[in-house]
């Protein structure tokens, strides 16, 4: 295991033994993470593992039976400011298919605040990710890769630092699919922080710069990524099995 | 809290116990009711079922105001016990304002010559009804308990927030029918004895409410001990 | 405030806009409304029934079923891609998401109004001169209460399997008193009666209207929570 040199400052996300129970049922046990600029944390698992439980708890869209979930310092609580930390990419698209991307990201500009010029925010978020041509047309005539970059031009417009992910790369044909890889990395790159959660360590092996596995609501897997992904998949498997 | 088999058997057998009580005092007052309270004038023996009627209907509105305050302590301390009493409270009702339902149109027959009136009371437990059945439904179509339980929580609510408005725009409603003489919605102008078998009544049918909402909530945590929710 | 009003009319808008690029649910309310007045016209003995006496029933029932039909696709769009997410995550307030939502649910449902009273008084021969502004105070007051109320049902069937059906099982029982109300109040008008009859019917909605919409406001938040 390779010793990383722990960073300066607050982590942008600090999550401390998080739970999720209802009466006997318990989805998440005590699960904890911290994720620093410029770090992708990987969180793979099999189907009920509690993956998209603790993606919704460290988004605030769940609450948590217990422990607690920090941005930058700041508790999230139903604070609206420190949802602004905080951008969301998932398998869906969260957009409106009869809107087109332009009309799609002005909205989410005016929910962010971003009032003063919310088209022009609009058109240069999406030329930012490369998509000049057809912003102008319905999000349901769009291929599934070019939705998937409109969902990143708008997860990323109002400037977030910790980008939350949810099988991001699902549904996308090779070439759509390194592209999006590409733009995740270059985003963590910039010193963003990720957390990207699959059930298919191939896609995402290479963006990762920690690997967990999660196993019926807690972590089996917990550290910087290191050795192979053979490896790897070699102790998910005897986890699965053990 | 955990449920445990055995405290739910205890929960069980309380409330088995109090459903006997509950059915072992029906008995004693339909013994009264029969032999020992004297039979109304205009009539007759039909009357007689107004000391199921009433209480019935009572036990409805009974059970639906727990609904509604078993959903308020739910959103405010969260407690999936809360859930599991509303939801045995709304089970409870559907049964009273069915009897509630039966019994007015087989009363209604000989005394006013229609099975069916719509009188303030009547319609109002019809109401009751479908807003449990509502309540019913909407929970056999949600499968997250968590979910389930929050959002039959504002149900919940908002029905009890609805009664008063239809208890008003009912009892307001301009109707045809005269209302019963008895059935007053001041309090009735009834002799003592009568009075009495009806009190008798309405006191065996909350015992039986009780036994039969204790009983219902011990197997739901019976079922939770015995392995997680199924889904309900 | 301002923030919560301004976030409330940007959700109202992009509805809006969402739907008159597809116009589909519109279109269907339309077209129910128009039809459920063919039908009842017809739906009874001409003999003995006058088309005075089933007026202001039909135009309610009219109204109500139209709107319930209407509701159901203001949360069925935001479960489509998961929209809704993003609106949560958006720093707005659950408030917000609740009033915008209802904002565009009235727009729907006075627009169906809009078009079904003008259809009703073709079909049913009512004259309705002198009471328009009497009965569209009332079609405001009652479409304000079960609009209300109907957004926070659909927001709660569209999580359950059959939701189109769902909608309106839960809606209807609450739909009872501001129906009787309307009316009672919308007969009267049509009779001529004095406003002293009505005073009593329009208070109830009025109160009907603050109750519901101040619960359906703070129930909401805790549908949009996990």
């Amino acid at each position: 295991m390779t010793t990383v040199a722990a960073p300066a400052g607050p982590p942008l996300l600090l999550a401390t033994s998080l739970e999720r129970r209802f009466g006997t049922q318990r989805a998440l046990r005590g699960v904890s993470l911290s994720v620093f600029p410029g770090e992708c944390h990987l969180v793979v698992g099999p189907n009920g593992a509690g993956k998209s439980t603790l993606l919704r708890l460290l988004a605030g869209l769940a609450r948590p039976s217990a422990g607690s979930v920090h941005l930058g310092g700041a508790p999230l609580g139903r604070d609206a400011v420190a949802r602004r930390t905080i951008g969301l990419l998932s398998h869906q698209s969260h957009l409106y298919d009869d809107l087109s991307a332009v009309e799609n990201l002005a909205f989410a500009a005016r929910l962010h605040g971003l009032v003063t010029d919310p088209v022009g925010n609009a058109r240069r978020s999406l030329a930012a990710v490369g998509l000049i041509d057809r912003v102008d047309e319905p999000v349901r005539r769009l291929s599934r890769g070019t939705v998937q970059r409109v969902a990143i031009a708008r997860a990323l417009m109002h400037g977030p630092r910790l980008l939350l992910l949810d099988e991001p790369l699902s549904g996308l044909d090779p070439a759509a699919s390194e592209q999006i890889a590409g733009l995740l990395d270059d985003e963590r790159r910039t010193g963003k922080g990720l957390v990207l959660v699959s059930h298919d360590v191939h896609e995402s092996w290479e963006l990762a710069t920690h690997v967990h596995l999660l196993m019926r609501g807690a972590w089996v897997i917990d550290e910087p990524r290191s050795g192979t992904l053979e490896e790897f998949l070699a102790r998910y498997r005897e986890a699965l099995h053990g | 809290m955990t449920a445990s088999t055995e405290g739910a058997e205890r929960v069980i057998r309380r409330g088995l116990g109090l459903m006997l009580a509950g059915f072992a005092a029906l008995a004693a007052v339909y013994l009264v009711a029969l032999r020992f309270t004297p039979t109304e004038r205009f009539q007759g023996l039909p009357q007689k079922i107004f000391y199921v009627h009433v209480p019935a209907a009572w036990c409805a509105l009974l059970a639906f105001s727990l609904v509604g305050v078993g959903s308020i302590l739910y959103l405010w301390l969260r407690d999936p016990r809360l859930d599991l009493f509303a939801e045995s409270a709304a089970e409870t009702g559907i049964v009273f304002s069915l009897v509630m339902l039966t019994t007015g149109p087989l009363w209604g027959k000989p005394i006013w010559g229609t099975y069916w009136t719509w009188d303030a009371r009547l319609t109002f437990t019809l109401l009751l009804f479908f807003l449990f059945l509502g309540y019913r439904a909407l929970r056999s179509a949600m499968h997250d308990p968590a979910e389930r339980a929050r959002y039959s929580a504002v149900v919940g609510i908002l029905g009890m927030v609805l009664v008063p408005f239809v208890h008003l725009t009912v009892y307001l409603f301009p109707t045809l029918h005269p209302q019963p003489v008895v059935l007053k919605p001041s309090t009735p102008s009834l002799p003592g004895v009568m009075l009495r078998t009806l009190f008798l009544s309405l006191g065996s049918f909350t015992i039986l409410l009780l036994g039969f909402l204790v009983t219902r909530y011990g197997l739901g945590r019976e079922a939770e001990a015995r392995g997680g929710s199924d889904g309900r | 405030m301002a923030d919560l009003l301004r976030a409330a009319v940007a959700i109202a808008a992009k509805d809006l806009r969402v739907e008159l690029r597809s116009r589909t649910a519109l279109v269907s309310a339309l077209g129910f409304a128009a039809m459920v007045l063919v039908i009842f016209n017809f739906a009874r003995d001409s003999a003995t029934v006058s088309r005075e006496a089933m007026a202001p029933s039909v135009l309610w029932i009219t109204f109500t079923f139209s709107a319930v039909i209407a509701l159901n696709r203001s949360f069925a769009l935001e479960r489509e891609n998961a929209a809704l997410d993003a609106l949560l995550l958006a720093p707005v307030s659950r408030t917000a998401i609740f009033l915008g939502k209802y904002l565009a649910n009235l727009a729907f449902v006075f627009t169906i109004e809009a078009v079904a009273l003008p259809l009703f008084v073709l079909f049913f021969g009512v004259s309705i001169r002198g009471v328009v502004s009497g009965i569209l105070l009332t079609s405001v007051l009652a479409t304000a209460g079960f609009v209300a109320v109907g957004t926070v049902f659909a927001a709660i069937a569209v999580r359950t399997r059959f939701a189109e059906l769902m909608l309106p099982v839960l809606v209807l029982p609450f739909l009872l008193p501001p129906v009787i109300a309307a009316v009672q109040i919308t007969s009267r008008l049509l009779a001529g009666r004095p406003m002293s009859e009505i005073l009593g019917w329009l208070k109830i909605l009025a109160l009907y209207d603050l109750v519901f919409v101040t619960f359906c406001i703070l129930l909401f938040p805790a549908l949009m929570d996990e």
